[in-house]
């Protein structure tokens, strides 16, 4: 076999599902389409094990297949797949030009490792999911992504844009960057410095003691088909592949490789130069010999980029608000609402719970980022899943795209015309709080973009009117909440449906008048 | 802007003098009123053709095209795209209307001619679902984006009652040529949406204007500026559960175009295609009253077109 091939087609394979996952995390202008941002993750284990449980059809067989390649050729999920892990490889490649960085056979910290995969199973069988969407390695990858790499590409792409615009190219646009309660960036930010850490120190140290899915899949990678075997009288104990070896898991002394912790990146098979490492089955034949592997060189020209790449972040040209008078509140009435609500094609809101694992690619995919992580609007327990934010944006009537990409089942499929009629909760009108009682004008701003006409304007004092609901044709896309101007509260929410239900079909009457007849009347 | 207003009227009557007299006999075969031939009119109305061919006609009678555009300069056009809804449903702008009034501009020898609308759905779905993104381009017009507030710049209104500064659109204060093409429709808050309402979509602030009285604040506006050039698309109109509708049912074909420098004229004769009148509409009333414009149609010089 050829080794250096080998591990070349890893790293081929790896960055393409990186790159692929990393732009669905990334995509806030639209251009992947659905299928393809579902296709990326697909394979991701912990969403495809949560859909499979949902489903139960073939199309949620991805963590199978992960299970299937785990038995024959070792953890090249962890190596190939995870973007998380992936994520590290290059943080890795990005340290090793300013320092060298040398690694040393580690005992494995069997007893964490054990007890946070345990500790995992335990909090789901006990009905929540909150470690699990901790420490669930693509899920953490997808928060890191889209709530602290997307608004910085946000600011890059909006300070581009007013840069071309000055010269008339509207190619790009500048788009709002929705920034989340501080709570929700702990997870993200503090996950982030641990892996960077880890990762210089140890590799993939956090593959090997913290991320459940490893531990799991290392179980399996143990009686593995394929597996690293040092050949003890090839070897000369030169330690070159325990140096290059991330899981630090070759231990010499043995001659032994801690194949749980091996995540087949095939490092070790083309930095041994005595043909003392070979990736074979069990029954398998030796290996041929391996070549060199070429020393890195540092970059500077690559450096220069990034700094003047952030450097663009840093100055953005955009002006920030003004606001020059201060109106008085007209809103007395706080608004409780009693059930958030979740995103189309979530049905079940308990269910839904159980499902989102926050990995945050719907709050990444929708356009009008209505979608956002939640703080502790469904419980504490509930942190960072995800809920329709009314203040942010609303749900566009004629958008299915959240329900065709969420890999997790949290989020199923809805047909456009499914989509138009299930009703996420009901508008609630809280009359005091109206613009049409407390000054006495005409507003009407959420009748305006209700698209069912559940919120109509009916006669009131005089020739004003005021708002009217019909919950039975109503969505709840909040579109008249998000409209509402009243400050500081609104006078018109969606309270949450606790299970989505189909509403009627909005009245379609004939118009009085079709055409026009006879002469100008003027 | 007071200035440049009145740079801007005067070219314009130096060359109404000379349009009415290149277009008098061409306007009067075109415009089979023949009710007078004061070309150009202060309004003129079409009924009975297709949009594009009902907008040749009534721009004939208001003088052509080079009466507004003069060569090199810059113009906005400004639709109503304000929904991602199909064109049939009549909550956006004609796009065939919209393309050739782009083509127009630049057969006049426009630099360049804009187009966009602050949206009230995901913009980027109403500017491709409302088909005026691809009209506006395919004539030769640069379609740009409103969708976040860097895009507008505050603008004091000193006549305003009760609204004294907005932020507005930069291609408004930038272009030379202001076209304004609001479509008739049905409205839950204005009671009909026209020319006055449609420079709503120029601005970024509108929940201001629902919290402080929003028929004075849509009056209060159009002190600020006024367009050049008002062509209200009465083709295809909602008639009820506007302004976004809910199905082709609340749309009427009525066959109609209003074109006149006047906003509130042509609000006016709008109100009365629809059947309403303009004594109804709040925003109209105090247009008149504040000296926008007039809205008493018996006093003006009308043109009236049917194909």
């Amino acid at each position: 076999m050829n080794y250096k091939a080998l591990r070349s087609a890893r790293i081929a394979v790896a960055s393409l599902s990186l790159l692929l996952i990393a732009l669905a995390f990334f995509d806030f202008l639209e251009l992947m389409p659905d299928k393809l941002i579902k296709g990326s993750v697909w394979l991701q284990f912990v969403p495809s094990v949560l859909l499979f449980s949902k489903v139960f059809t073939l199309s949620s067989l991805g963590f199978a297949v992960v299970l299937l390649l785990t038995l024959l050729f070792g953890r090249v999920y962890c190596s190939a797949f995870c973007p998380l892990g992936i994520l590290q490889d290059v943080i890795l490649r990005i340290a090793k030009r300013f320092k060298k960085i040398r690694f040393k056979h580690q005992k494995a910290f069997s007893w964490v490792r054990n007890f946070l995969l345990l500790f995992t199973i335990i909090t789901i069988l006990s009905g929540t999911t909150l470690i699990l969407n901790l420490l669930d390695p693509y899920s953490l990858f997808g928060r890191i992504f889209s709530d602290l790499f997307r608004p910085i590409l946000m600011l890059i792409n909006n300070g581009m844009a007013s840069v071309f615009e000055r010269i008339e190219v509207y190619t790009f646009y500048d788009v709002d960057i929705k920034l989340l309660n501080w709570v929700l960036y702990l997870t993200p930010v503090m996950f982030l410095y641990l892996i960077i850490h880890l990762t210089i120190t140890h590799g993939r140290l956090y593959c090997n003691t913290i991320c459940p899915v490893g531990t799991l899949l290392g179980y399996l990678s143990r009686y593995g088909l394929y597996k690293i075997s040092i050949n003890p009288s090839a070897c000369t104990d030169c330690k070159m592949c325990e140096r290059d070896c991330k899981a630090e898991c070759i231990d010499l002394e043995s001659q032994k490789v801690d194949n749980s912790r091996c995540i087949s990146c095939f490092n070790c098979l083309t930095s041994c130069k005595f043909s003392a490492i070979d990736y074979t089955s069990a029954k398998g034949a030796p290996a041929g010999r391996p070549e060199k592997t070429p020393g890195q060189e540092v970059d500077t020209s690559r450096r220069k980029a990034l700094g003047v790449l952030f450097g663009t972040a840093l100055f953005p040209s955009g002006a920030l608000a003004q606001e020059v008078e201060v109106e008085p509140d007209t809103a007395t009435v706080p608004v409780v609402r009693k059930q958030y609500v979740t995103p189309p094609g979530s049905g079940d809101v308990q269910e839904f719970l159980t499902k989102c694992t926050a990995c945050h690619l719907c709050v990444s995919a929708c356009p009008t980022q209505v979608i956002q992580p939640s703080r502790n609007e469904f419980g504490w327990k509930h942190l960072m899943q995800v809920r329709m934010d009314f203040h942010t944006g609303f749900c566009n009537y004629e958008c299915t795209r959240c329900t065709e990409i969420c890999p997790t089942g949290a989020l199923t499929s809805l047909p456009l015309e499914d989509k138009k009629l299930t009703q996420l909760g009901k508008a609630k009108f809280v009359e005091d709080n109206c613009i049409v009682k407390t000054e006495g004008t005409d507003c009407g701003a959420c009748s305006e973009h209700c698209p069912t006409k559940a919120v109509s304007m009916v006669p009131y004092e005089g020739s004003l009117k005021i708002p009217e609901m019909d919950d039975s044709i109503c969505i709840g896309c909040g579109a008249c909440e998000y409209a509402c101007p009243t400050t500081p509260y609104k006078a018109i929410y969606v309270k949450g449906n606790a299970v989505h239900v189909l509403a009627d079909k909005p009245k379609e009457e004939k118009a009085k008048k079709t055409e026009f007849e006879g002469d100008f009347p003027f | 802007m007071k200035r440049r207003k009145f740079i801007h009227k005067s070219i314009a009557a130096g060359i109404y003098t000379g349009a009415a007299f290149s277009f008098g006999r061409y306007g009067k075969i075109l415009a089979n009123t023949a009710i007078n031939d004061d070309i150009p009119y202060d309004l003129v109305a079409v009924t009975g053709g297709e949009p594009v061919q009902m907008y040749q006609r009534a721009l004939n009678a208001m003088g052509g095209i080079s009466r507004y555009v003069k060569k090199g300069q810059t113009v906005v056009v400004k639709p109503n795209i304000g929904w991602d809804v199909v064109p049939d449903k009549a909550a956006n702008t004609n796009p065939s209307l919209v393309k050739a009034i782009v083509k127009s501009c630049l057969e006049a020898g426009a630099k360049e001619v804009y187009a966009f609308d602050h949206t009230c759905d995901d913009w980027k779905k109403c500017y491709q679902n409302s088909k005026i993104e691809e009209a506006v381009k395919d004539a030769g017009g640069k379609i740009v984006p409103g969708n976040t507030e860097r895009y507008y710049e505050s603008v004091d209104i000193p006549e305003g009652k009760r609204l004294t500064s907005a932020k507005v659109h930069e291609l408004i204060l930038e272009s030379d040529v202001f076209i304004n093409v609001p479509i008739l429709k049905n409205h839950g808050s204005a009671k009909l949406t026209i020319a006055m309402k449609n420079l709503m979509g120029i601005v970024w602030d509108r929940g201001y204007w629902h919290r402080n009285d929003l028929h004075q604040c849509i009056a209060d506006f159009s002190t600020w500026r006024q367009p050049d050039l008002n062509i209200v698309d009465a083709y295809n109109v909602m008639m009820k559960n506007g302004p976004r509708g809910v199905s082709e049912a609340d749309v009427a074909r009525m066959k109609f175009l209003v074109m006149s420098d006047d906003m509130v004229a042509a609000d006016s004769a709008s109100a009365k295609i629809f059947g309403m009148q303009p004594d109804e509409v709040p925003h109209i009333n105090y247009g008149h009253a504040m000296g926008i414009g007039n809205k008493d149609l018996d006093s003006q010089n009308i043109g009236r077109i049917k194909i």
